[in-house]
């Protein structure tokens, strides 16, 4: 929002805001929840084409074959871990903190970017296996369901890096605070995607 | 792989004379706009005031005209459908060869429901719903206006495979295996996919963008159950589409990794299952007709309780009504395909659901009944539009609930039967609705009212056209014809599919009539001129303003304290009243954001089309890079001062007493 005329500041007659600045920022965080509600529902269609799918392993590998509980645990503990670090960098946020924001932004991206590492690795450590996507229908769903998740991620951490050179540029005004909110409640909507993920995906499929 | 990918001059199809009369005819008359515009100095005006404009009024207008346009386009594929039967009875190929006209049966569906139907709706709601609820834009005024040029965006690219490539050969929904790489290995599944992905995003941010604006901007006073029913029927509409729009993203991104990535969703081979596909598709597609039908329902609710000049009967259960139709249309998807070898009970419960929607809409349409009982229905062009509907979709409900029986639908799967139930719903529900809606708001939107001769004449021939048109396909379903067939040979058919083509003929001088009637209007505005923005007499706020609205819509935020705002505060002697003193607004600045931003995202479509692998990644990085420079842009608003709402409201005061309004 640009800056308020002279004649606008509160002691002179209020403004009739249609967009209020206050009101706007609410408008924000609620759109935001609406939009993620509606990615909430491409990731079921995942889910639910994974569920029709995941027996139709056309004599290839099944679940139980390639996942790797320990790797994925490790993967699951260092999302899990990398929305607790975001929370504290909200709390930061909301103190204007601005130097601490940045250390736990810090702190979440590489812990986000550990995530991503480790699931681009067990996606090459499958393809050069010879169990890539295109191998059975099973493979196909997996890589899809999983992969959207990534990318969600990776689209996260990218939005991450532009919102740290945001704080580190201009501060925490009330624009990039409202930013940060809409970046968190993504954040954390993928690590409640994962856990469904973790559980319908690798848990289910290995035991 | 060469420098444009896939494309090159083989890719226009200069062999085939039709459609390169049609391309020539589209580039002159392309030309001749682009030289009016240039000859009267406005592009200045067209840049500014319309293509960056983040107004919900302009954005509306521009969506209709964009529907308007798409909808001769799909009518012109509908004749040459119609015609083609005609002639090709009794062994005879016709003129059109089975792959061009398999395009255009396609083409046909898609533009219809994804290019005219669906623009037509958001254009309406963008005009009346913010006006309607009090308020002064949408939530997320920006990204109203790329979700318009998202659409845009889709109608180009539908357009360009006319004259580059192919289109789908494969029906609307484009069921794999036919739609996967193998039986389709041209670009025309991939125009589709693109085309519908790229509009299906910019509905989907009109849906959460309407849904914050409906939920967080309601005039103070204004509670849920006094919003006017049209605002609740889009509402309900915007669930349904944030609701389902994420589902079809879906289906198509898992199509489309099958096609460029040789994924197996839905492939004959590997374990694919292609029933996922369909079962997707109509996951989103049925609860797509609801989004389609469902304003035009609040259309009609708004025509039929100002000209009869009553109350809406019965509003309560008229928004109970839109929202169990709204979740009831979720849990029917799959009798669009009973075929598929369900079990009996999984066929019984969808039919028993489908026929269950039959109960809240017949509640509808008694209480618009009941709202004309008693009433002096003063006679115009949107009430006739709103008659002719309340006939011609009884019979497409009925029909409906006769589909809707397993063991029936077995025999008229896939016929005719089914293609004259869904046009006698969709035309008769949804079209019908947004044309009374075009000519209920069109003085509210462009100022100046339409002419009424020329809108009874459309409206007679669209009403005969429509039954002459679509009657005989029930009879030749009956028979025994099915859909999608490029060439007959039954002397039986024969009789019945002249009728039919007859009535298309019907229509078409409908649609003309239209056109006319917009020329005849333009060229009489000032004789037709709107002078107080309440020509009809209207309940709901939108009538409050001037014609066309303020471009802030209101000067003073109104306090509510009825369902009928503005029919409350007329008859309280309030209506047309200057404020003692007016408070600056702050508005949005317009932006050419949206526009570059689907301008790079086209690209990317088309290059994913064309496999034109270095255009894809500039056109994301340049739409993600005009993101960004909007978002950190800090010149997005202003304020409008005190001095200039006065002269506005006081202009518009002066006009309204014109007219003889009494304040």
């Amino acid at each position: 929002m640009s800056t308020i005329p002279a004649s606008l500041k509160p002691g002179s007659h209020a403004a009739d805001h249609g967009h209020d600045e206050h009101h706007h920022e609410g408008h924000q965080l609620f759109g935001f929840w609406v939009y993620l509600m509606t990615d909430c529902l491409l990731f079921a269609s995942f889910f639910a084409t994974y569920a029709v799918l995941f027996m139709n392993t056309a004599g290839g590998v099944s679940g139980k074959d390639i996942f790797e509980l320990d790797f994925v645990a490790v993967e699951t503990a260092a999302l899990l871990l990398s929305s607790i670090t975001f929370g504290f960098a909200m709390i930061a946020a909301h103190a204007q903190k601005k130097g601490a924001t940045l250390a736990w932004l810090l702190v979440t991206f590489a812990f986000g970017a550990v995530f991503i590492g480790m699931e681009i690795y067990e996606f090459h450590h499958l393809i050069v296996h010879g169990n890539g996507p295109q191998t059975s229908a099973f493979l196909t769903a997996f890589f899809s369901l999983v992969g959207l998740h990534g990318c969600h991620v990776t689209a996260g951490l990218i939005w991450m890096a532009v919102m740290m050179i945001d704080v580190a540029k201009n501060g925490l005004r009330p624009r990039t605070v409202t930013r940060l909110g809409c970046l968190s409640l993504f954040w954390h909507f993928l690590d409640i995607v994962w856990i469904c993920v973790f559980t319908v995906v690798y848990l289910m499929g290995a035991m | 792989m060469s420098f444009l990918g896939k494309l090159s001059i083989d890719a226009v199809p200069y062999h085939e004379p039709i459609i390169m009369i049609t391309l020539a005819v589209v580039g002159i008359v392309g030309l001749v706009v682009a030289a009016l515009v240039t000859k009267y100095q406005k592009w200045g005006i067209l840049w500014r005031d319309w293509i960056t404009s983040i107004d919900h009024k302009r954005l509306g207008v521009m969506y209709i005209i964009l529907a308007l346009i798409m909808l001769v386009r799909g009518f012109a594929d509908a004749i040459m459908m119609r015609t083609q039967l005609a002639a090709a009875t009794n062994g005879a190929e016709g003129y059109l060869p089975p792959e061009h006209y398999d395009q255009i049966f396609t083409a046909h569906g898609v533009i219809m429901i994804i290019f005219m139907a669906m623009p037509f709706m958001i254009g309406l709601m963008n005009i009346v719903v913010p006006l309607q609820i009090g308020a002064r834009d949408v939530a997320f005024p920006f990204l109203n206006n790329l979700s318009f040029w998202l659409t845009a965006g889709g109608a180009i690219l539908i357009n360009l495979s006319l004259g580059l490539g192919e289109f789908a050969k494969t029906g609307w929904v484009a069921y794999p295996p036919l739609s996967g790489l193998e039986y389709s290995p041209g670009v025309g599944v991939d125009y589709y996919i693109w085309a519908l992905q790229i509009s299906g995003l910019g509905t989907l941010l009109t849906g959460v963008n309407f849904l914050v604006t409906v939920l967080k901007m309601r005039a103070p006073g204004m509670k849920l159950m006094d919003m006017p029913i049209f605002t609740w029927t889009c509402t309900w509409a915007n669930v349904l589409i944030a609701a389902s729009f994420p589902i079809l993203t879906a289906v198509l991104a898992m199509l489309t990794l099958d096609r460029y990535l040789d994924f197996h969703f839905f492939t004959n081979e590997a374990g694919g299952n292609a029933m996922m596909y369909i079962n997707l598709f109509w996951a989103w597609g049925h609860p797509e007709v609801y989004i389609l039908v469902l304003p035009a329902f609040g259309i009609f609710s708004e025509i039929v309780s100002t000209f009869t000049g009553k109350r809406l009967f019965g509003y309560k259960s008229m928004v109970y009504a839109t929202a169990s139709i709204s979740i009831l249309g979720f849990i029917v998807w799959l009798h669009h395909f009973f075929t598929m070898g369900s079990s009996a009970n999984v066929n019984a419960f969808f039919g028993v659901m489908t026929m269950v929607i039959a109960v809240p809409t017949g509640v509808k349409l008694f209480n618009w009944l009941f709202t004309m009982y008693r009433g002096r229905l003063r006679i115009s062009v949107p009430i006739l539009w709103t008659l002719g509907f309340m006939v011609t979709f009884s019979i497409g409900g009925m029909t409906g609930v006769l589909l809707a029986i397993p063991g029936a639908d077995f025999v008229l799967h896939n016929s005719l039967f089914l293609i004259a139930h869904f046009h006698n719903t969709i035309i008769g529900g949804a079209v019908f609705g947004y044309l009374a809606g075009f000519s209920f708001w069109f003085p509210k939107a462009m100022g100046f009212k339409l002419d009424e001769r020329w809108g009874k004449a459309s409206f007679w021939c669209w009403l005969v056209g429509f039954f002459v048109a679509f009657m005989p396909l029930y009879v030749l379903g009956f028979m025994g014809m099915t859909r999608r067939l490029n060439h007959t040979n039954n002397p039986e058919w024969n009789i019945w599919l002249y009728i039919a083509a007859a009535g298309a003929v019907i229509i078409m001088f409908g649609i003309l009539f239209t056109v006319i009637q917009l020329f005849v209007s333009f060229k009489n505005r000032e004789q037709l001129k709107d002078h107080s923005g309440d020509p009809w007499n209207g309940h709901t706020l939108e009538w409050s303003t001037a014609s066309p609205p303020q471009y802030y819509n209101f000067a003073k935020i109104p306090h509510v304290h009825d369902i009928d705002a503005w029919t409350d505060m007329k008859e309280k002697g309030l209506a047309y009243k200057m404020e003692e003193s007016y408070a600056p607004i702050h508005m949005p600045k317009n932006t050419p954001a949206g526009i570059f931003m689907s301008a790079g995202i086209t690209a990317f479509c088309f290059a994913m089309i064309w496999h034109i692998w270095w255009l894809a990644i500039v056109g994301l990085v340049g739409a993600i890079t005009v993101f960004l420079f909007r978002c950190y842009s800090d010149d997005v608003d202003y304020y409008v001062q005190p001095e200039e709402i006065v002269e506005i409201e006081s202009a518009h005061l002066e006009s309204a007493k014109k007219e003889g309004v009494t304040a």
